[in-house]
């Protein structure tokens, strides 16, 4: 009976939690590529977690805490996680200081780090002694163009979006991804290009001729890639809002797959006049690969819509300045012998052997080209 | 991140500065003490960290894991930190979410949201426990405390009448005065009361648990002989009970007695809600304006690191505090408004009546006044602020 007793108040206690209960503060900043930071985390919780108090006198001395100055580094940067473009941004800790708040001493480490990639948002994991005590809490600032943010980290809540400047700034951001994007996947490019470098030219007999009139391959030009753009936007936009979801191996695959097919058609055609229906069909799977490298980028939640118009917008503007590009120099040489045959049949050849090799790497997961990013 | 967000930090960097932004040092000698954990004062605590490394090597020991979780929210309640519920919680990770565990871990899941005053949650574990077991003592104990809190004064006893076959009758008759006391049978809960603490108890713990009950109803009751009698008698027996310590605090401020706050209370500065009760005393006591002003911050400081964090644990407490010192009764009367909506003990009403009266909100004084004629509470405090409307 004795034992009920002693059990029994144990667990009624009430109004007992009255400590500051347990936070680290995290401060992070942003220039550019460079990522700074500054991070207090309680001794009495590092204690818990990595026995501090070596002697196991119940007191923390400086000497104790210096001894594990690398291990106090070592154990706080392994549970936290930033990312940038998709790519870790891998942080260093300088040796840990000691500062005093108002519920005792913290170890103070001070951050700093590069994002090899560049993005619009940081993307932060924080797992900091979850494991010890879920109620832990982390209390983050983060500064970014002299604009300070802040966020929570919680068992519940451990990874964070951190935003980018004002709406603006965040568009332009995301439209400039978007430019990159279509530029630096080669994948879309050759998938156009092969589907554009018909339009300046007529099937005739089964023959290539020049097209009349600049007005004619400038529509054909505009229907395919106003087909391909209309396309790719419904599903980049049905992915993105996690509406459709499909394994990027596949969809990886099917993009080289469609790359494949639109430059054998230049050099066996097939399909002659109504490109634009190709164009759309694999416009859709093409937008799924946008989403992916949108995904790759960080969706800062809250502004979800303007990141992904600003990403479509940048798709867009890269596809016309391709276009824009593309479409003078083609018209000015459409009546060459070289245009026809070595720009035509060499260039949709060599695509599609490049295409092929996409495809068997990504359908088997297996590197054949040197990787170019 | 919203506008709120973006205010509220402002205001915090402009008025309270940034705690987290003071000057890091080098310490130069390594035998300077940092810190001092709470195994320096009470070794037995080291039981806590022991506990957790046979656990790590154990994991999923339910037997082990509802050890380490026991000791470890009796060292919180020992200690009032919260880091030791945290790690009671942790141990009972595998179980936290599960919609049906096992009953032992159940009930010290119950035990941890009541503790984080996550009522429901508690209460929706306990009945599930209390359906498996009608005479599972434990939890209808833990139930009748939860339902008291919340003002469910006849749901509380009937719980309490539950147990009187399964603990000794100290237990049984406490349950039944915390709640008997406030509506309405204040006088014979006492006289019930006291009787039991006459006999010799078979349990230290459990005689300083009845005698600081019996403290706050003979407080209530307006009798302060006989009030400091029984916080005396159960100092003697826990000189460190947080919970005694800060409703000793109180009866002595009720008293006007500040002084003696002070010496009662110097060493337990870590404890926000008995730093606060030293800073009422620190605040009528001219002489300590220094020391006052020091604690005054510390207890801002720690206010403003809950904010950050999104505590809503100590709205009693930081509405007092609004109150007393700050003198913003409109932040009190809303502080204490949301608590009154979660807690309903008699400290509750009184906080929401002070800030009610200091920020002139009629319709608060009138509902506050309907409860209390509804409940038929008797608390000799809360009938004065009544009166002098």
């Amino acid at each position: 009976m004795k034992s009920l007793c002693a059990l029994l108040l144990c667990l009624i206690a009430t109004g007992a939690i009255a400590h500051k209960p347990s936070d680290s503060y995290l401060t992070l900043e942003r220039h550019g590529a460079a990522v700074q930071g500054r991070w207090d985390v309680s001794l009495r919780d590092l204690d818990a977690a990595i026995t501090l108090d070596a002697n196991g006198d119940g007191e923390i001395t400086w000497g104790e805490v210096r001894a594990k100055r690398t291990a106090i580094a070592a154990y706080a940067l392994s549970r936290l996680d930033l990312a940038s473009g998709g790519r870790a941004c891998p942080l260093e800790a300088a040796d840990a200081l000691i500062d005093q708040h108002s519920d005792g001493a913290y170890a103070v480490l001070r951050l700093s780090g590069t994002c090899p990639q560049p993005g619009p948002a940081l993307s932060a994991e924080y797992r900091l002694l979850f494991d010890i005590d879920p109620t832990h809490r982390g209390l983050l600032q983060y500064i970014e163009d002299g604009r300070t943010h802040s966020a929570i980290f919680s068992a519940e809540a451990r990874a964070q979006m951190l935003g980018a400047g004002t709406a603006w700034q965040q568009l332009a951001a995301y439209v400039h991804e978007g430019v990159w994007h279509i530029w630096l996947g080669f994948d879309h490019i050759l998938f156009l290009l092969s589907l554009l470098l018909p339009a300046v030219l007529l099937r005739r007999g089964g023959a290539w001729q020049p097209a009349e009139s600049f007005r004619g391959a400038f529509w054909d030009v505009a229907r395919i890639v106003t087909a391909f753009t209309v396309a790719h936007s419904i599903t980049l936009t049905l992915a993105a809002l996690d509406v459709v979801s499909l394994p990027s191996r596949w969809v990886e695959s099917a993009i080289a797959l469609s790359v494949v097919l639109a430059a054998i058609n230049n050099v066996f055609p097939v399909v002659s006049h109504g490109r634009w229906l190709a164009a759309f069909g694999f416009g859709l799977i093409h937008g799924f690969g946008f989403a992916g490298a949108l995904r790759d980028l960080g969706l800062p939640t809250g502004s979800l819509a303007l990141s992904l118009f600003g990403f479509n917008v940048g798709v867009e503007l890269g596809q016309l300045a391709i276009v824009g590009v593309f479409l003078p120099a083609a018209f000015w040489l459409r009546g060459t012998w070289t245009y026809r045959r070595v720009v035509l049949a060499g260039g949709s050849a060599l695509i599609a052997a490049i295409a092929g090799v996409w495809l068997v790497e990504r359908a088997f997961n297996v590197a054949i080209l040197p990787t170019v990013a | 991140m919203s506008c709120f967000c973006r205010c509220a930090w402002l205001v915090l960097t402009l008025f309270l500065g940034a705690p987290a932004f003071a000057k890091p040092f080098l310490p130069i000698d390594d035998g300077a003490v940092l810190e001092r954990l709470p195994e320096k004062t009470d070794p037995s605590l080291r039981d806590v960290k022991r506990l957790r490394a046979a656990l790590d090597r154990n994991p999923g020991d339910i037997a082990l894991a509802a050890r380490l979780a026991r000791r470890a929210i009796e060292a919180g309640r020992e200690t009032g930190d919260p880091r030791f519920f945290g790690q009671a919680q942790a141990a009972l990770a595998p179980w936290w979410t599960q919609r049906d565990p096992p009953a032992q871990a159940l009930l010290l899941r119950a035990t941890l949201k009541q503790s984080t005053h996550d009522f429901p949650g508690a209460l929706a574990d306990l009945d599930r426990l209390i359906a498996a077991n009608p005479r599972d003592g434990q939890a209808l104990l833990t139930r009748a405390t939860v339902l008291t809190v919340q003002g469910r004064y006849a749901d509380a006893r009937a719980d309490c009448a539950r147990i009187a076959r399964l603990t000794v009758p100290l237990v049984t008759i406490a349950c039944d005065a915390a709640s008997a006391s406030v509506s309405g049978e204040a006088a014979s809960a006492y006289r019930t009361l006291t009787g039991a603490l006459a006999a010799p108890a078979a349990d230290a713990g459990l005689a300083e648990w009845a005698q600081t009950l019996a403290g706050e109803i003979a407080q209530r009751r307006g009798d302060a002989a006989a009030a400091e009698a029984h916080f005396r008698a159960a100092l003697a027996l826990d000189p460190r009970d947080p919970y005694l310590l800060g409703a000793y605090a109180d009866f002595l401020l009720d008293r006007n007695r500040p002084a003696e706050v002070v010496p009662l209370l110097k060493d337990y500065t870590r404890n926000d809600n008995l730093l606060l009760r030293l800073v009422l005393a620190e605040a009528r006591l001219p002489e300590l304006r220094s020391s006052f002003a020091a604690h005054r911050a510390d207890l801002e400081d720690r206010y403003d690191a809950g904010g950050r964090r999104g505590d809503t644990l100590h709205r009693r407490e930081e509405a007092r505090y609004a109150l007393e010192i700050s003198g913003d009764s409109g932040r009190a009367l809303a502080l204490a408004r949301e608590n009154w909506r979660v807690q309903r003990e008699s400290a509750d009403l009184r906080i929401l009546l002070s800030a009610a009266k200091a920020a002139g909100d009629a319709a608060v004084l009138r509902e506050a006044g309907e409860w209390v004629r509804a409940h038929r509470l008797e608390d000799a405090a809360i009938t004065a602020l009544l009166q002098t409307q």
